[in-house]
């Protein structure tokens, strides 16, 4: 794009320099880097947890009730070190966090898959189609989104009951609606641009014309609010369990260990809540700093 | 104008009627409120006598039938815990959480934006940096587990503040408010600030945002060019400008707020209508979860209506009521 050059030269450069220009303006921000580098470590940590944990937290056999409520540092009856402390079931809180780790990002993650998809389908659908196919579903897009999630959440895990597969739900269904709205805004846009007049000339039948021509084009913005979700989903199904409407006792995420220890904070027992709290922080932040910066390389308006 | 008002009237009502029958439906799905309420060594008898007394021998749609013509006289039924009309345990719980919203909603606004403004003149200046890195901190943190952190740091380790309660309140035209005693206060002071921390972030963001592209708008440059000072530019050219979307924002979030304080109040043991709501769901006091419930959607939807008029009279490009095609 910079020079005038011969349509032959050029010819290999416009292939490849948007995804290097992409990844050499995210680069540019340090603490993007850093919360990339970081969030690597989270997700490897997590997938890593049985064979990385000290100990399996769900191994009664591993526990020791005389090991309960150790401070971080304290050596355990069997020769280890518990770096982090244990909980009040003589559980290592490094390993219990490992595992804590998994399972939060297993929610946020496939909430969020399902949440796109729904979104996805919904918000092509009210672009495309317009008239009263984008006034209903805009409509409810409206309503749910004028209520916050924490509370449509709260109220729909206190009818669902406890659960992994009950709190996906739960996130999902306060979650599409954003994405329904994010992709109806871009494809309204790209609609009318000539690339899709042109594919309509052609003839091209319309699922190809959504999903090969409308859709790739919509998915910048995309890709920014959904991994801002993830955060956002992360957090939300930690306060849910962090209030007892999330997971049952015996699938703990970061939000259960943290609730779990809540109870031995007025007594000083800061580390069976701190430690899990921590790691919740590192990952939602770690995210964000990457969605951030996403965002400042993908929003055209800032363009230098 | 008027014909706006009375349609977004009729639709607000439209969804008021909406979201009862969910809550009702979703509501009515939760456990069996019998089995807490009748002493366990009751017979069936008894049982079957609470169940007649309490409604709940009808059909779902017959319960929900009379649920809304008592609803139409203001009655959302009695709780089946405190015996007393819910909607009453509502109101007498309400004024609290509305003081820490409004409270919270000080601190953001009155931090958020000249802290967003500063972050947006200079983006690339350590100040600018800085206020970033701590919004995004902000940003991630979750609620509740601030709200830890804050109980760790000033009521166990320091012990300065006090954990929990409302602390002495007195009498503003006739509501009990925490915020004009110092014991309100110090117990005000926590819940607040615990619950402003996820906005005051946003509005950094948002002011930032805004600011950095207003400055690169040809008015800005043009105020600049006509000699006015740098106060002026900021405080009247960028600030009006921006403005519009934050007082949307502020407007919205305020109903967010009121949602997000169930959580502050659970942990502060605040006692509003938040954590009123969290002890009815585990003591499944449904009348109380309903009667919760649609308070909350009328405050929403009157919220939503005010920003909306507001939004029309900050910026005369909105016409309310001209439909989307005008333009």
């Amino acid at each position: 794009m910079s020079d005038i050059a011969p349509p032959a030269a050029a010819q290999p450069a416009p292939v490849e320099s948007p995804w290097r220009r992409l990844v050499a303006e995210f680069a540019e921000s340090r603490m993007a880097l850093f919360g990339l580098g970081l969030l690597v470590v989270i997700v490897v940590t997590a997938l890593a947890a049985p064979w990385v944990s000290p100990q399996n937290p769900y191994d009664l056999a591993q526990l020791d009730v005389m090991d309960s409520k150790l401070p971080p540092g304290a050596a355990s009856a069997t020769g280890g070190t518990y770096w982090l402390g244990t909980d009040d079931q003589g559980r290592d809180m490094l390993s219990g966090i490992f595992y804590g780790l998994r399972i939060s990002l297993t929610v946020g993650v496939a909430s969020t898959l399902f949440a796109v998809a729904i979104g996805l389908v919904f918000g092509l659908a009210a672009a495309y189609f317009g008239g009263w196919v984008d006034a209903v579903i805009m409509r409810i897009v409206d309503i749910q989104l004028s209520f916050p999630a924490i509370l449509v959440a709260l109220v729909l895990m206190a009818t669902l009951g406890q659960g992994v597969g009950k709190i996906v739900v739960a996130l999902v269904t306060v979650q599409w609606a954003y994405y329904a709205r994010t992709i109806r805004s871009s494809a309204l846009v790209e609609r009318q641009k000539e690339y899709i007049e042109a594919a309509k000339v052609l003839a091209l039948p319309q699922p190809r014309i959504v999903f090969r021509h409308l859709l790739p084009n919509c998915l910048p913005p995309l890709i920014v609010v959904a991994t801002v979700q993830v955060a956002h989903a992360i957090s939300l199904e930690a306060t849910l369990s962090f209030l007892g409407l999330g997971l049952p006792i015996t699938e703990p995420s970061l939000g259960l260990l943290i609730s779990n220890g809540f109870q031995y904070l007025l007594s000083g027992k800061y580390w069976i809540s701190f430690y899990p709290g921590v790691a919740l922080l590192a990952t939602i932040m770690a995210i964000n700093l990457v969605a951030d910066q996403m965002r400042d390389v993908l929003n055209p308006r800032l363009k230098r | 104008m008027l014909a706006y008002a009375i349609r977004r009237l009729g639709q607000s009502f439209f969804v008021l009627v909406v979201m009862s029958f969910l809550v009702f439906l979703g509501v009515f799905a939760i456990g069996n409120p019998i089995e807490l309420l009748v002493n366990p060594q009751a017979d069936e008898a008894e049982r079957l006598r609470a169940t007649v007394a309490l409604g709940l021998d009808k059909p779902i749609l017959e319960q929900y039938a009379i649920f809304l013509g008592h609803a139409a006289k203001g009655d959302l039924g009695r709780s089946f815990v405190f015996n007393v009309p819910a909607i009453q345990l509502i109101l007498e719980k309400l004024p609290a959480t509305i003081e820490l919203a409004l409270a919270a909603m000080v601190i953001s606004v009155g931090l958020g934006i000249p802290l967003g403004l500063i972050a947006g003149l200079k983006p690339h200046s350590l100040v600018g940096r800085s206020i970033m890195a701590l919004s995004i901190v902000g940003f991630s943190l979750p609620t509740f587990w601030v709200g830890l952190v804050l109980i760790m740091l000033f009521s166990v380790h320091l012990g300065w503040l006090p954990s929990n309660g409302r602390g002495e309140t007195v009498m503003l035209l006739g509501i009990p408010v925490s915020f004009l005693t110092w014991d309100g206060l110090m117990h005000l002071a926590m819940p607040a600030l615990n619950l402003a921390l996820f906005k005051l972030s946003l509005l950094v963001r948002l002011t930032r945002a805004g600011t950095r592209e207003a400055v690169l708008q040809d008015y800005v440059k043009f105020a600049r060019a006509k000699g006015l000072g740098p106060g002026r530019v900021i405080g009247v050219h960028v600030l009006k400008n921006i403005l519009v979307p934050i007082v949307t924002v502020i407007g919205l979030e305020l109903g967010s707020l009121i949602g997000f304080a169930i959580v502050t109040e659970s942990i502060f043991a605040w006692p509003g209508s938040g954590k009123l709501l969290i002890d009815s769901i585990n003591l499944l006091d449904r009348p109380v979860i309903v009667a919760y419930l649609m308070v909350i959607v009328v405050l929403f939807i009157a919220i939503n209506f005010a920003v909306d008029v507001l939004y029309s009279m900050l910026d005369p490009r909105v016409r309310l009521g001209s439909s989307s095609a005008a333009h």
